[in-house]
């Protein structure tokens, strides 16, 4: 007969806090063409000396974003993990994440010393959201060029990651985007949580949101000890 | 039958099965899934190929789990297991679905003989421990075995596709009589059908750098 119901057995040991040893995971979510994977790049680059770094890749496709990683990151092969995700980007990092777990724990038996590994997700629509089974904290990008209003569209990504970034700032000018409404909407919809306004294009180092992955590394060490 | 039954079969458990086709990817890239009436050709000769080897090893690792030595009763499946899979890759989709299984199967029915599968164990023998640890039958570990490998398979050409989900659906219904009668059929055996097409689409697929599925 199955065990009785103990239940112990339901303290999720993955909910935000509770998953202790390994590196920390990072989910990079967002619509497509958002600048999520050159964000994975510009951090592997900022933050690949400082760090025993790994990247999962969810691209459509499965070498493209894999591909441009090594390109641009200098990140060894063996560094970087691609996953199919059946045609549903959005199911493999929420609704079932074992193709990403196993891509995760790939990673990690392959470098033991590991201290920070990013999920990328496939490109995909406002409502995306990683299963926090997945990752320690979860970053969504949005872009300037998808207008203004998207911050205050809202959905999961936008008011419950951990850190919002907008990217393309640049483009601002060019697209008739206010910036000033953007950052306003994004603060009305977050309750406190932070919003990053960048233009990866003028800083390849993505230098504000390195800073705030250094914090939540930190963070995470303070936890385990 | 029981409720345990319909997790163990249900895509919605989260053991990674939505990441593989069963070969559809293929067989549709080669033009040989098209439409309704070659999906549900191709679920059937799936099923009583993969489906029954995989229902009968189901089975059979059910009923290890109540032996003596469960360590060297599952390894011996797991060896059999190999022995009827000639593609590496489908091998290796195999064990990647076996080590999802495990993952979920283990917290949702905690049971020792977890311990005692390998660790990344074939497919049908993460769910034959499955089923005997959340009380299910042999028989039960067979037909989800049997569901299974032509459920997931469908609904991957449904979105390959785009068909309509209701006729897809449709399909999957009306196979459950074959599907019944592959479970209790292997459920009291070891099944050795081959399907050489399975494999080469496998085999083809797994080079393939543009695909959406592990398989």
């Amino acid at each position: 007969m199955p065990p009785d119901h103990v239940l112990d057995d339901y303290v999720d040991p993955y909910a935000p806090g509770h998953r202790h040893g390994g590196p920390l995971r990072v989910g990079l979510g967002g619509p497509v063409g958002s600048g999520k994977t050159a964000l994975a790049a510009a951090l592997c680059r900022t933050l690949g000396t400082e760090y025993d770094l790994a990247v999962v890749t969810n691209d459509i496709y499965t070498t493209e974003d894999a591909d441009f990683l090594r390109r641009n990151a200098v990140l060894s092969d063996d560094r970087i993990e691609a996953v199919q995700t059946g045609c549903c980007p959005h199911t493999a990092i929420r609704d079932d994440i074992t193709a990403n777990l196993d891509a995760v724990e790939l990673l990690e038996s392959r470098h033991p010393g590991l201290e920070l590994v990013l999920v990328e997700s496939g490109g995909d629509n406002l409502t995306a959201s990683f299963s926090y089974g997945l990752v320690d904290v979860q970053v969504f990008v949005v872009d300037v060029a998808g207008g203004d209003k998207v911050p205050r569209k809202g959905g999961p990504g936008v008011t419950a990651s951990d850190l919002l970034v907008v990217n393309k700032t640049d483009l601002a000018p060019l697209v008739g985007a206010d910036l000033g409404v953007m950052r306003r909407d994004a603060d009305a919809v977050r309750g406190g949580k932070p919003t990053l306004l960048v233009s990866l294009r003028e800083d390849p180092t993505a230098a504000p949101v390195a800073e705030w992955v250094r914090e939540q590394v930190r963070a995470r060490a303070l936890q385990g000890a | 039958m029981t409720a345990a039954l319909l997790t163990l079969a249900d895509s919605r458990l989260p053991a990674g099965g939505h990441t593989h086709s069963g070969g559809v990817e293929q067989a549709i890239a080669a033009g040989l899934l098209t439409d309704p009436a070659s999906l549900a050709a191709f679920l059937r000769r799936r099923l009583t190929t993969s489906g029954a080897v995989a229902a009968g090893l189901a089975a059979a690792a059910c009923r290890a789990v109540d032996t003596a030595d469960v360590v060297a009763a599952l390894a011996a499946l797991d060896a059999e297991a190999d022995a009827r899979t000639p593609s590496p890759a489908l091998r290796a989709a195999s064990r990647q679905q076996g080590r999802g299984l495990v993952r979920v199967g283990g917290r949702a029915w905690p049971h020792p003989a977890w311990a005692a599968l390998p660790r990344h164990p074939h497919h049908p023998l993460a769910l034959g421990v499955a089923a005997a640890a959340g009380g299910l039958t042999a028989r039960d570990a067979a037909a989800a075995a049997a569901y299974l490998s032509v459920s997931g398979p469908a609904t991957a050409a449904q979105r390959l596709l785009a068909m309509d989900p209701i006729t897809v659906a449709a399909v999957t219904a009306r196979l459950s009589p074959e599907v019944d009668a592959v479970a209790a059929t292997a459920a009291d055996e070891l099944p050795a059908a081959a399907d050489p097409l399975l494999d080469l689409l496998a085999e083809v697929h797994a080079v393939r750098s543009d695909r959406f599925f592990a398989s």
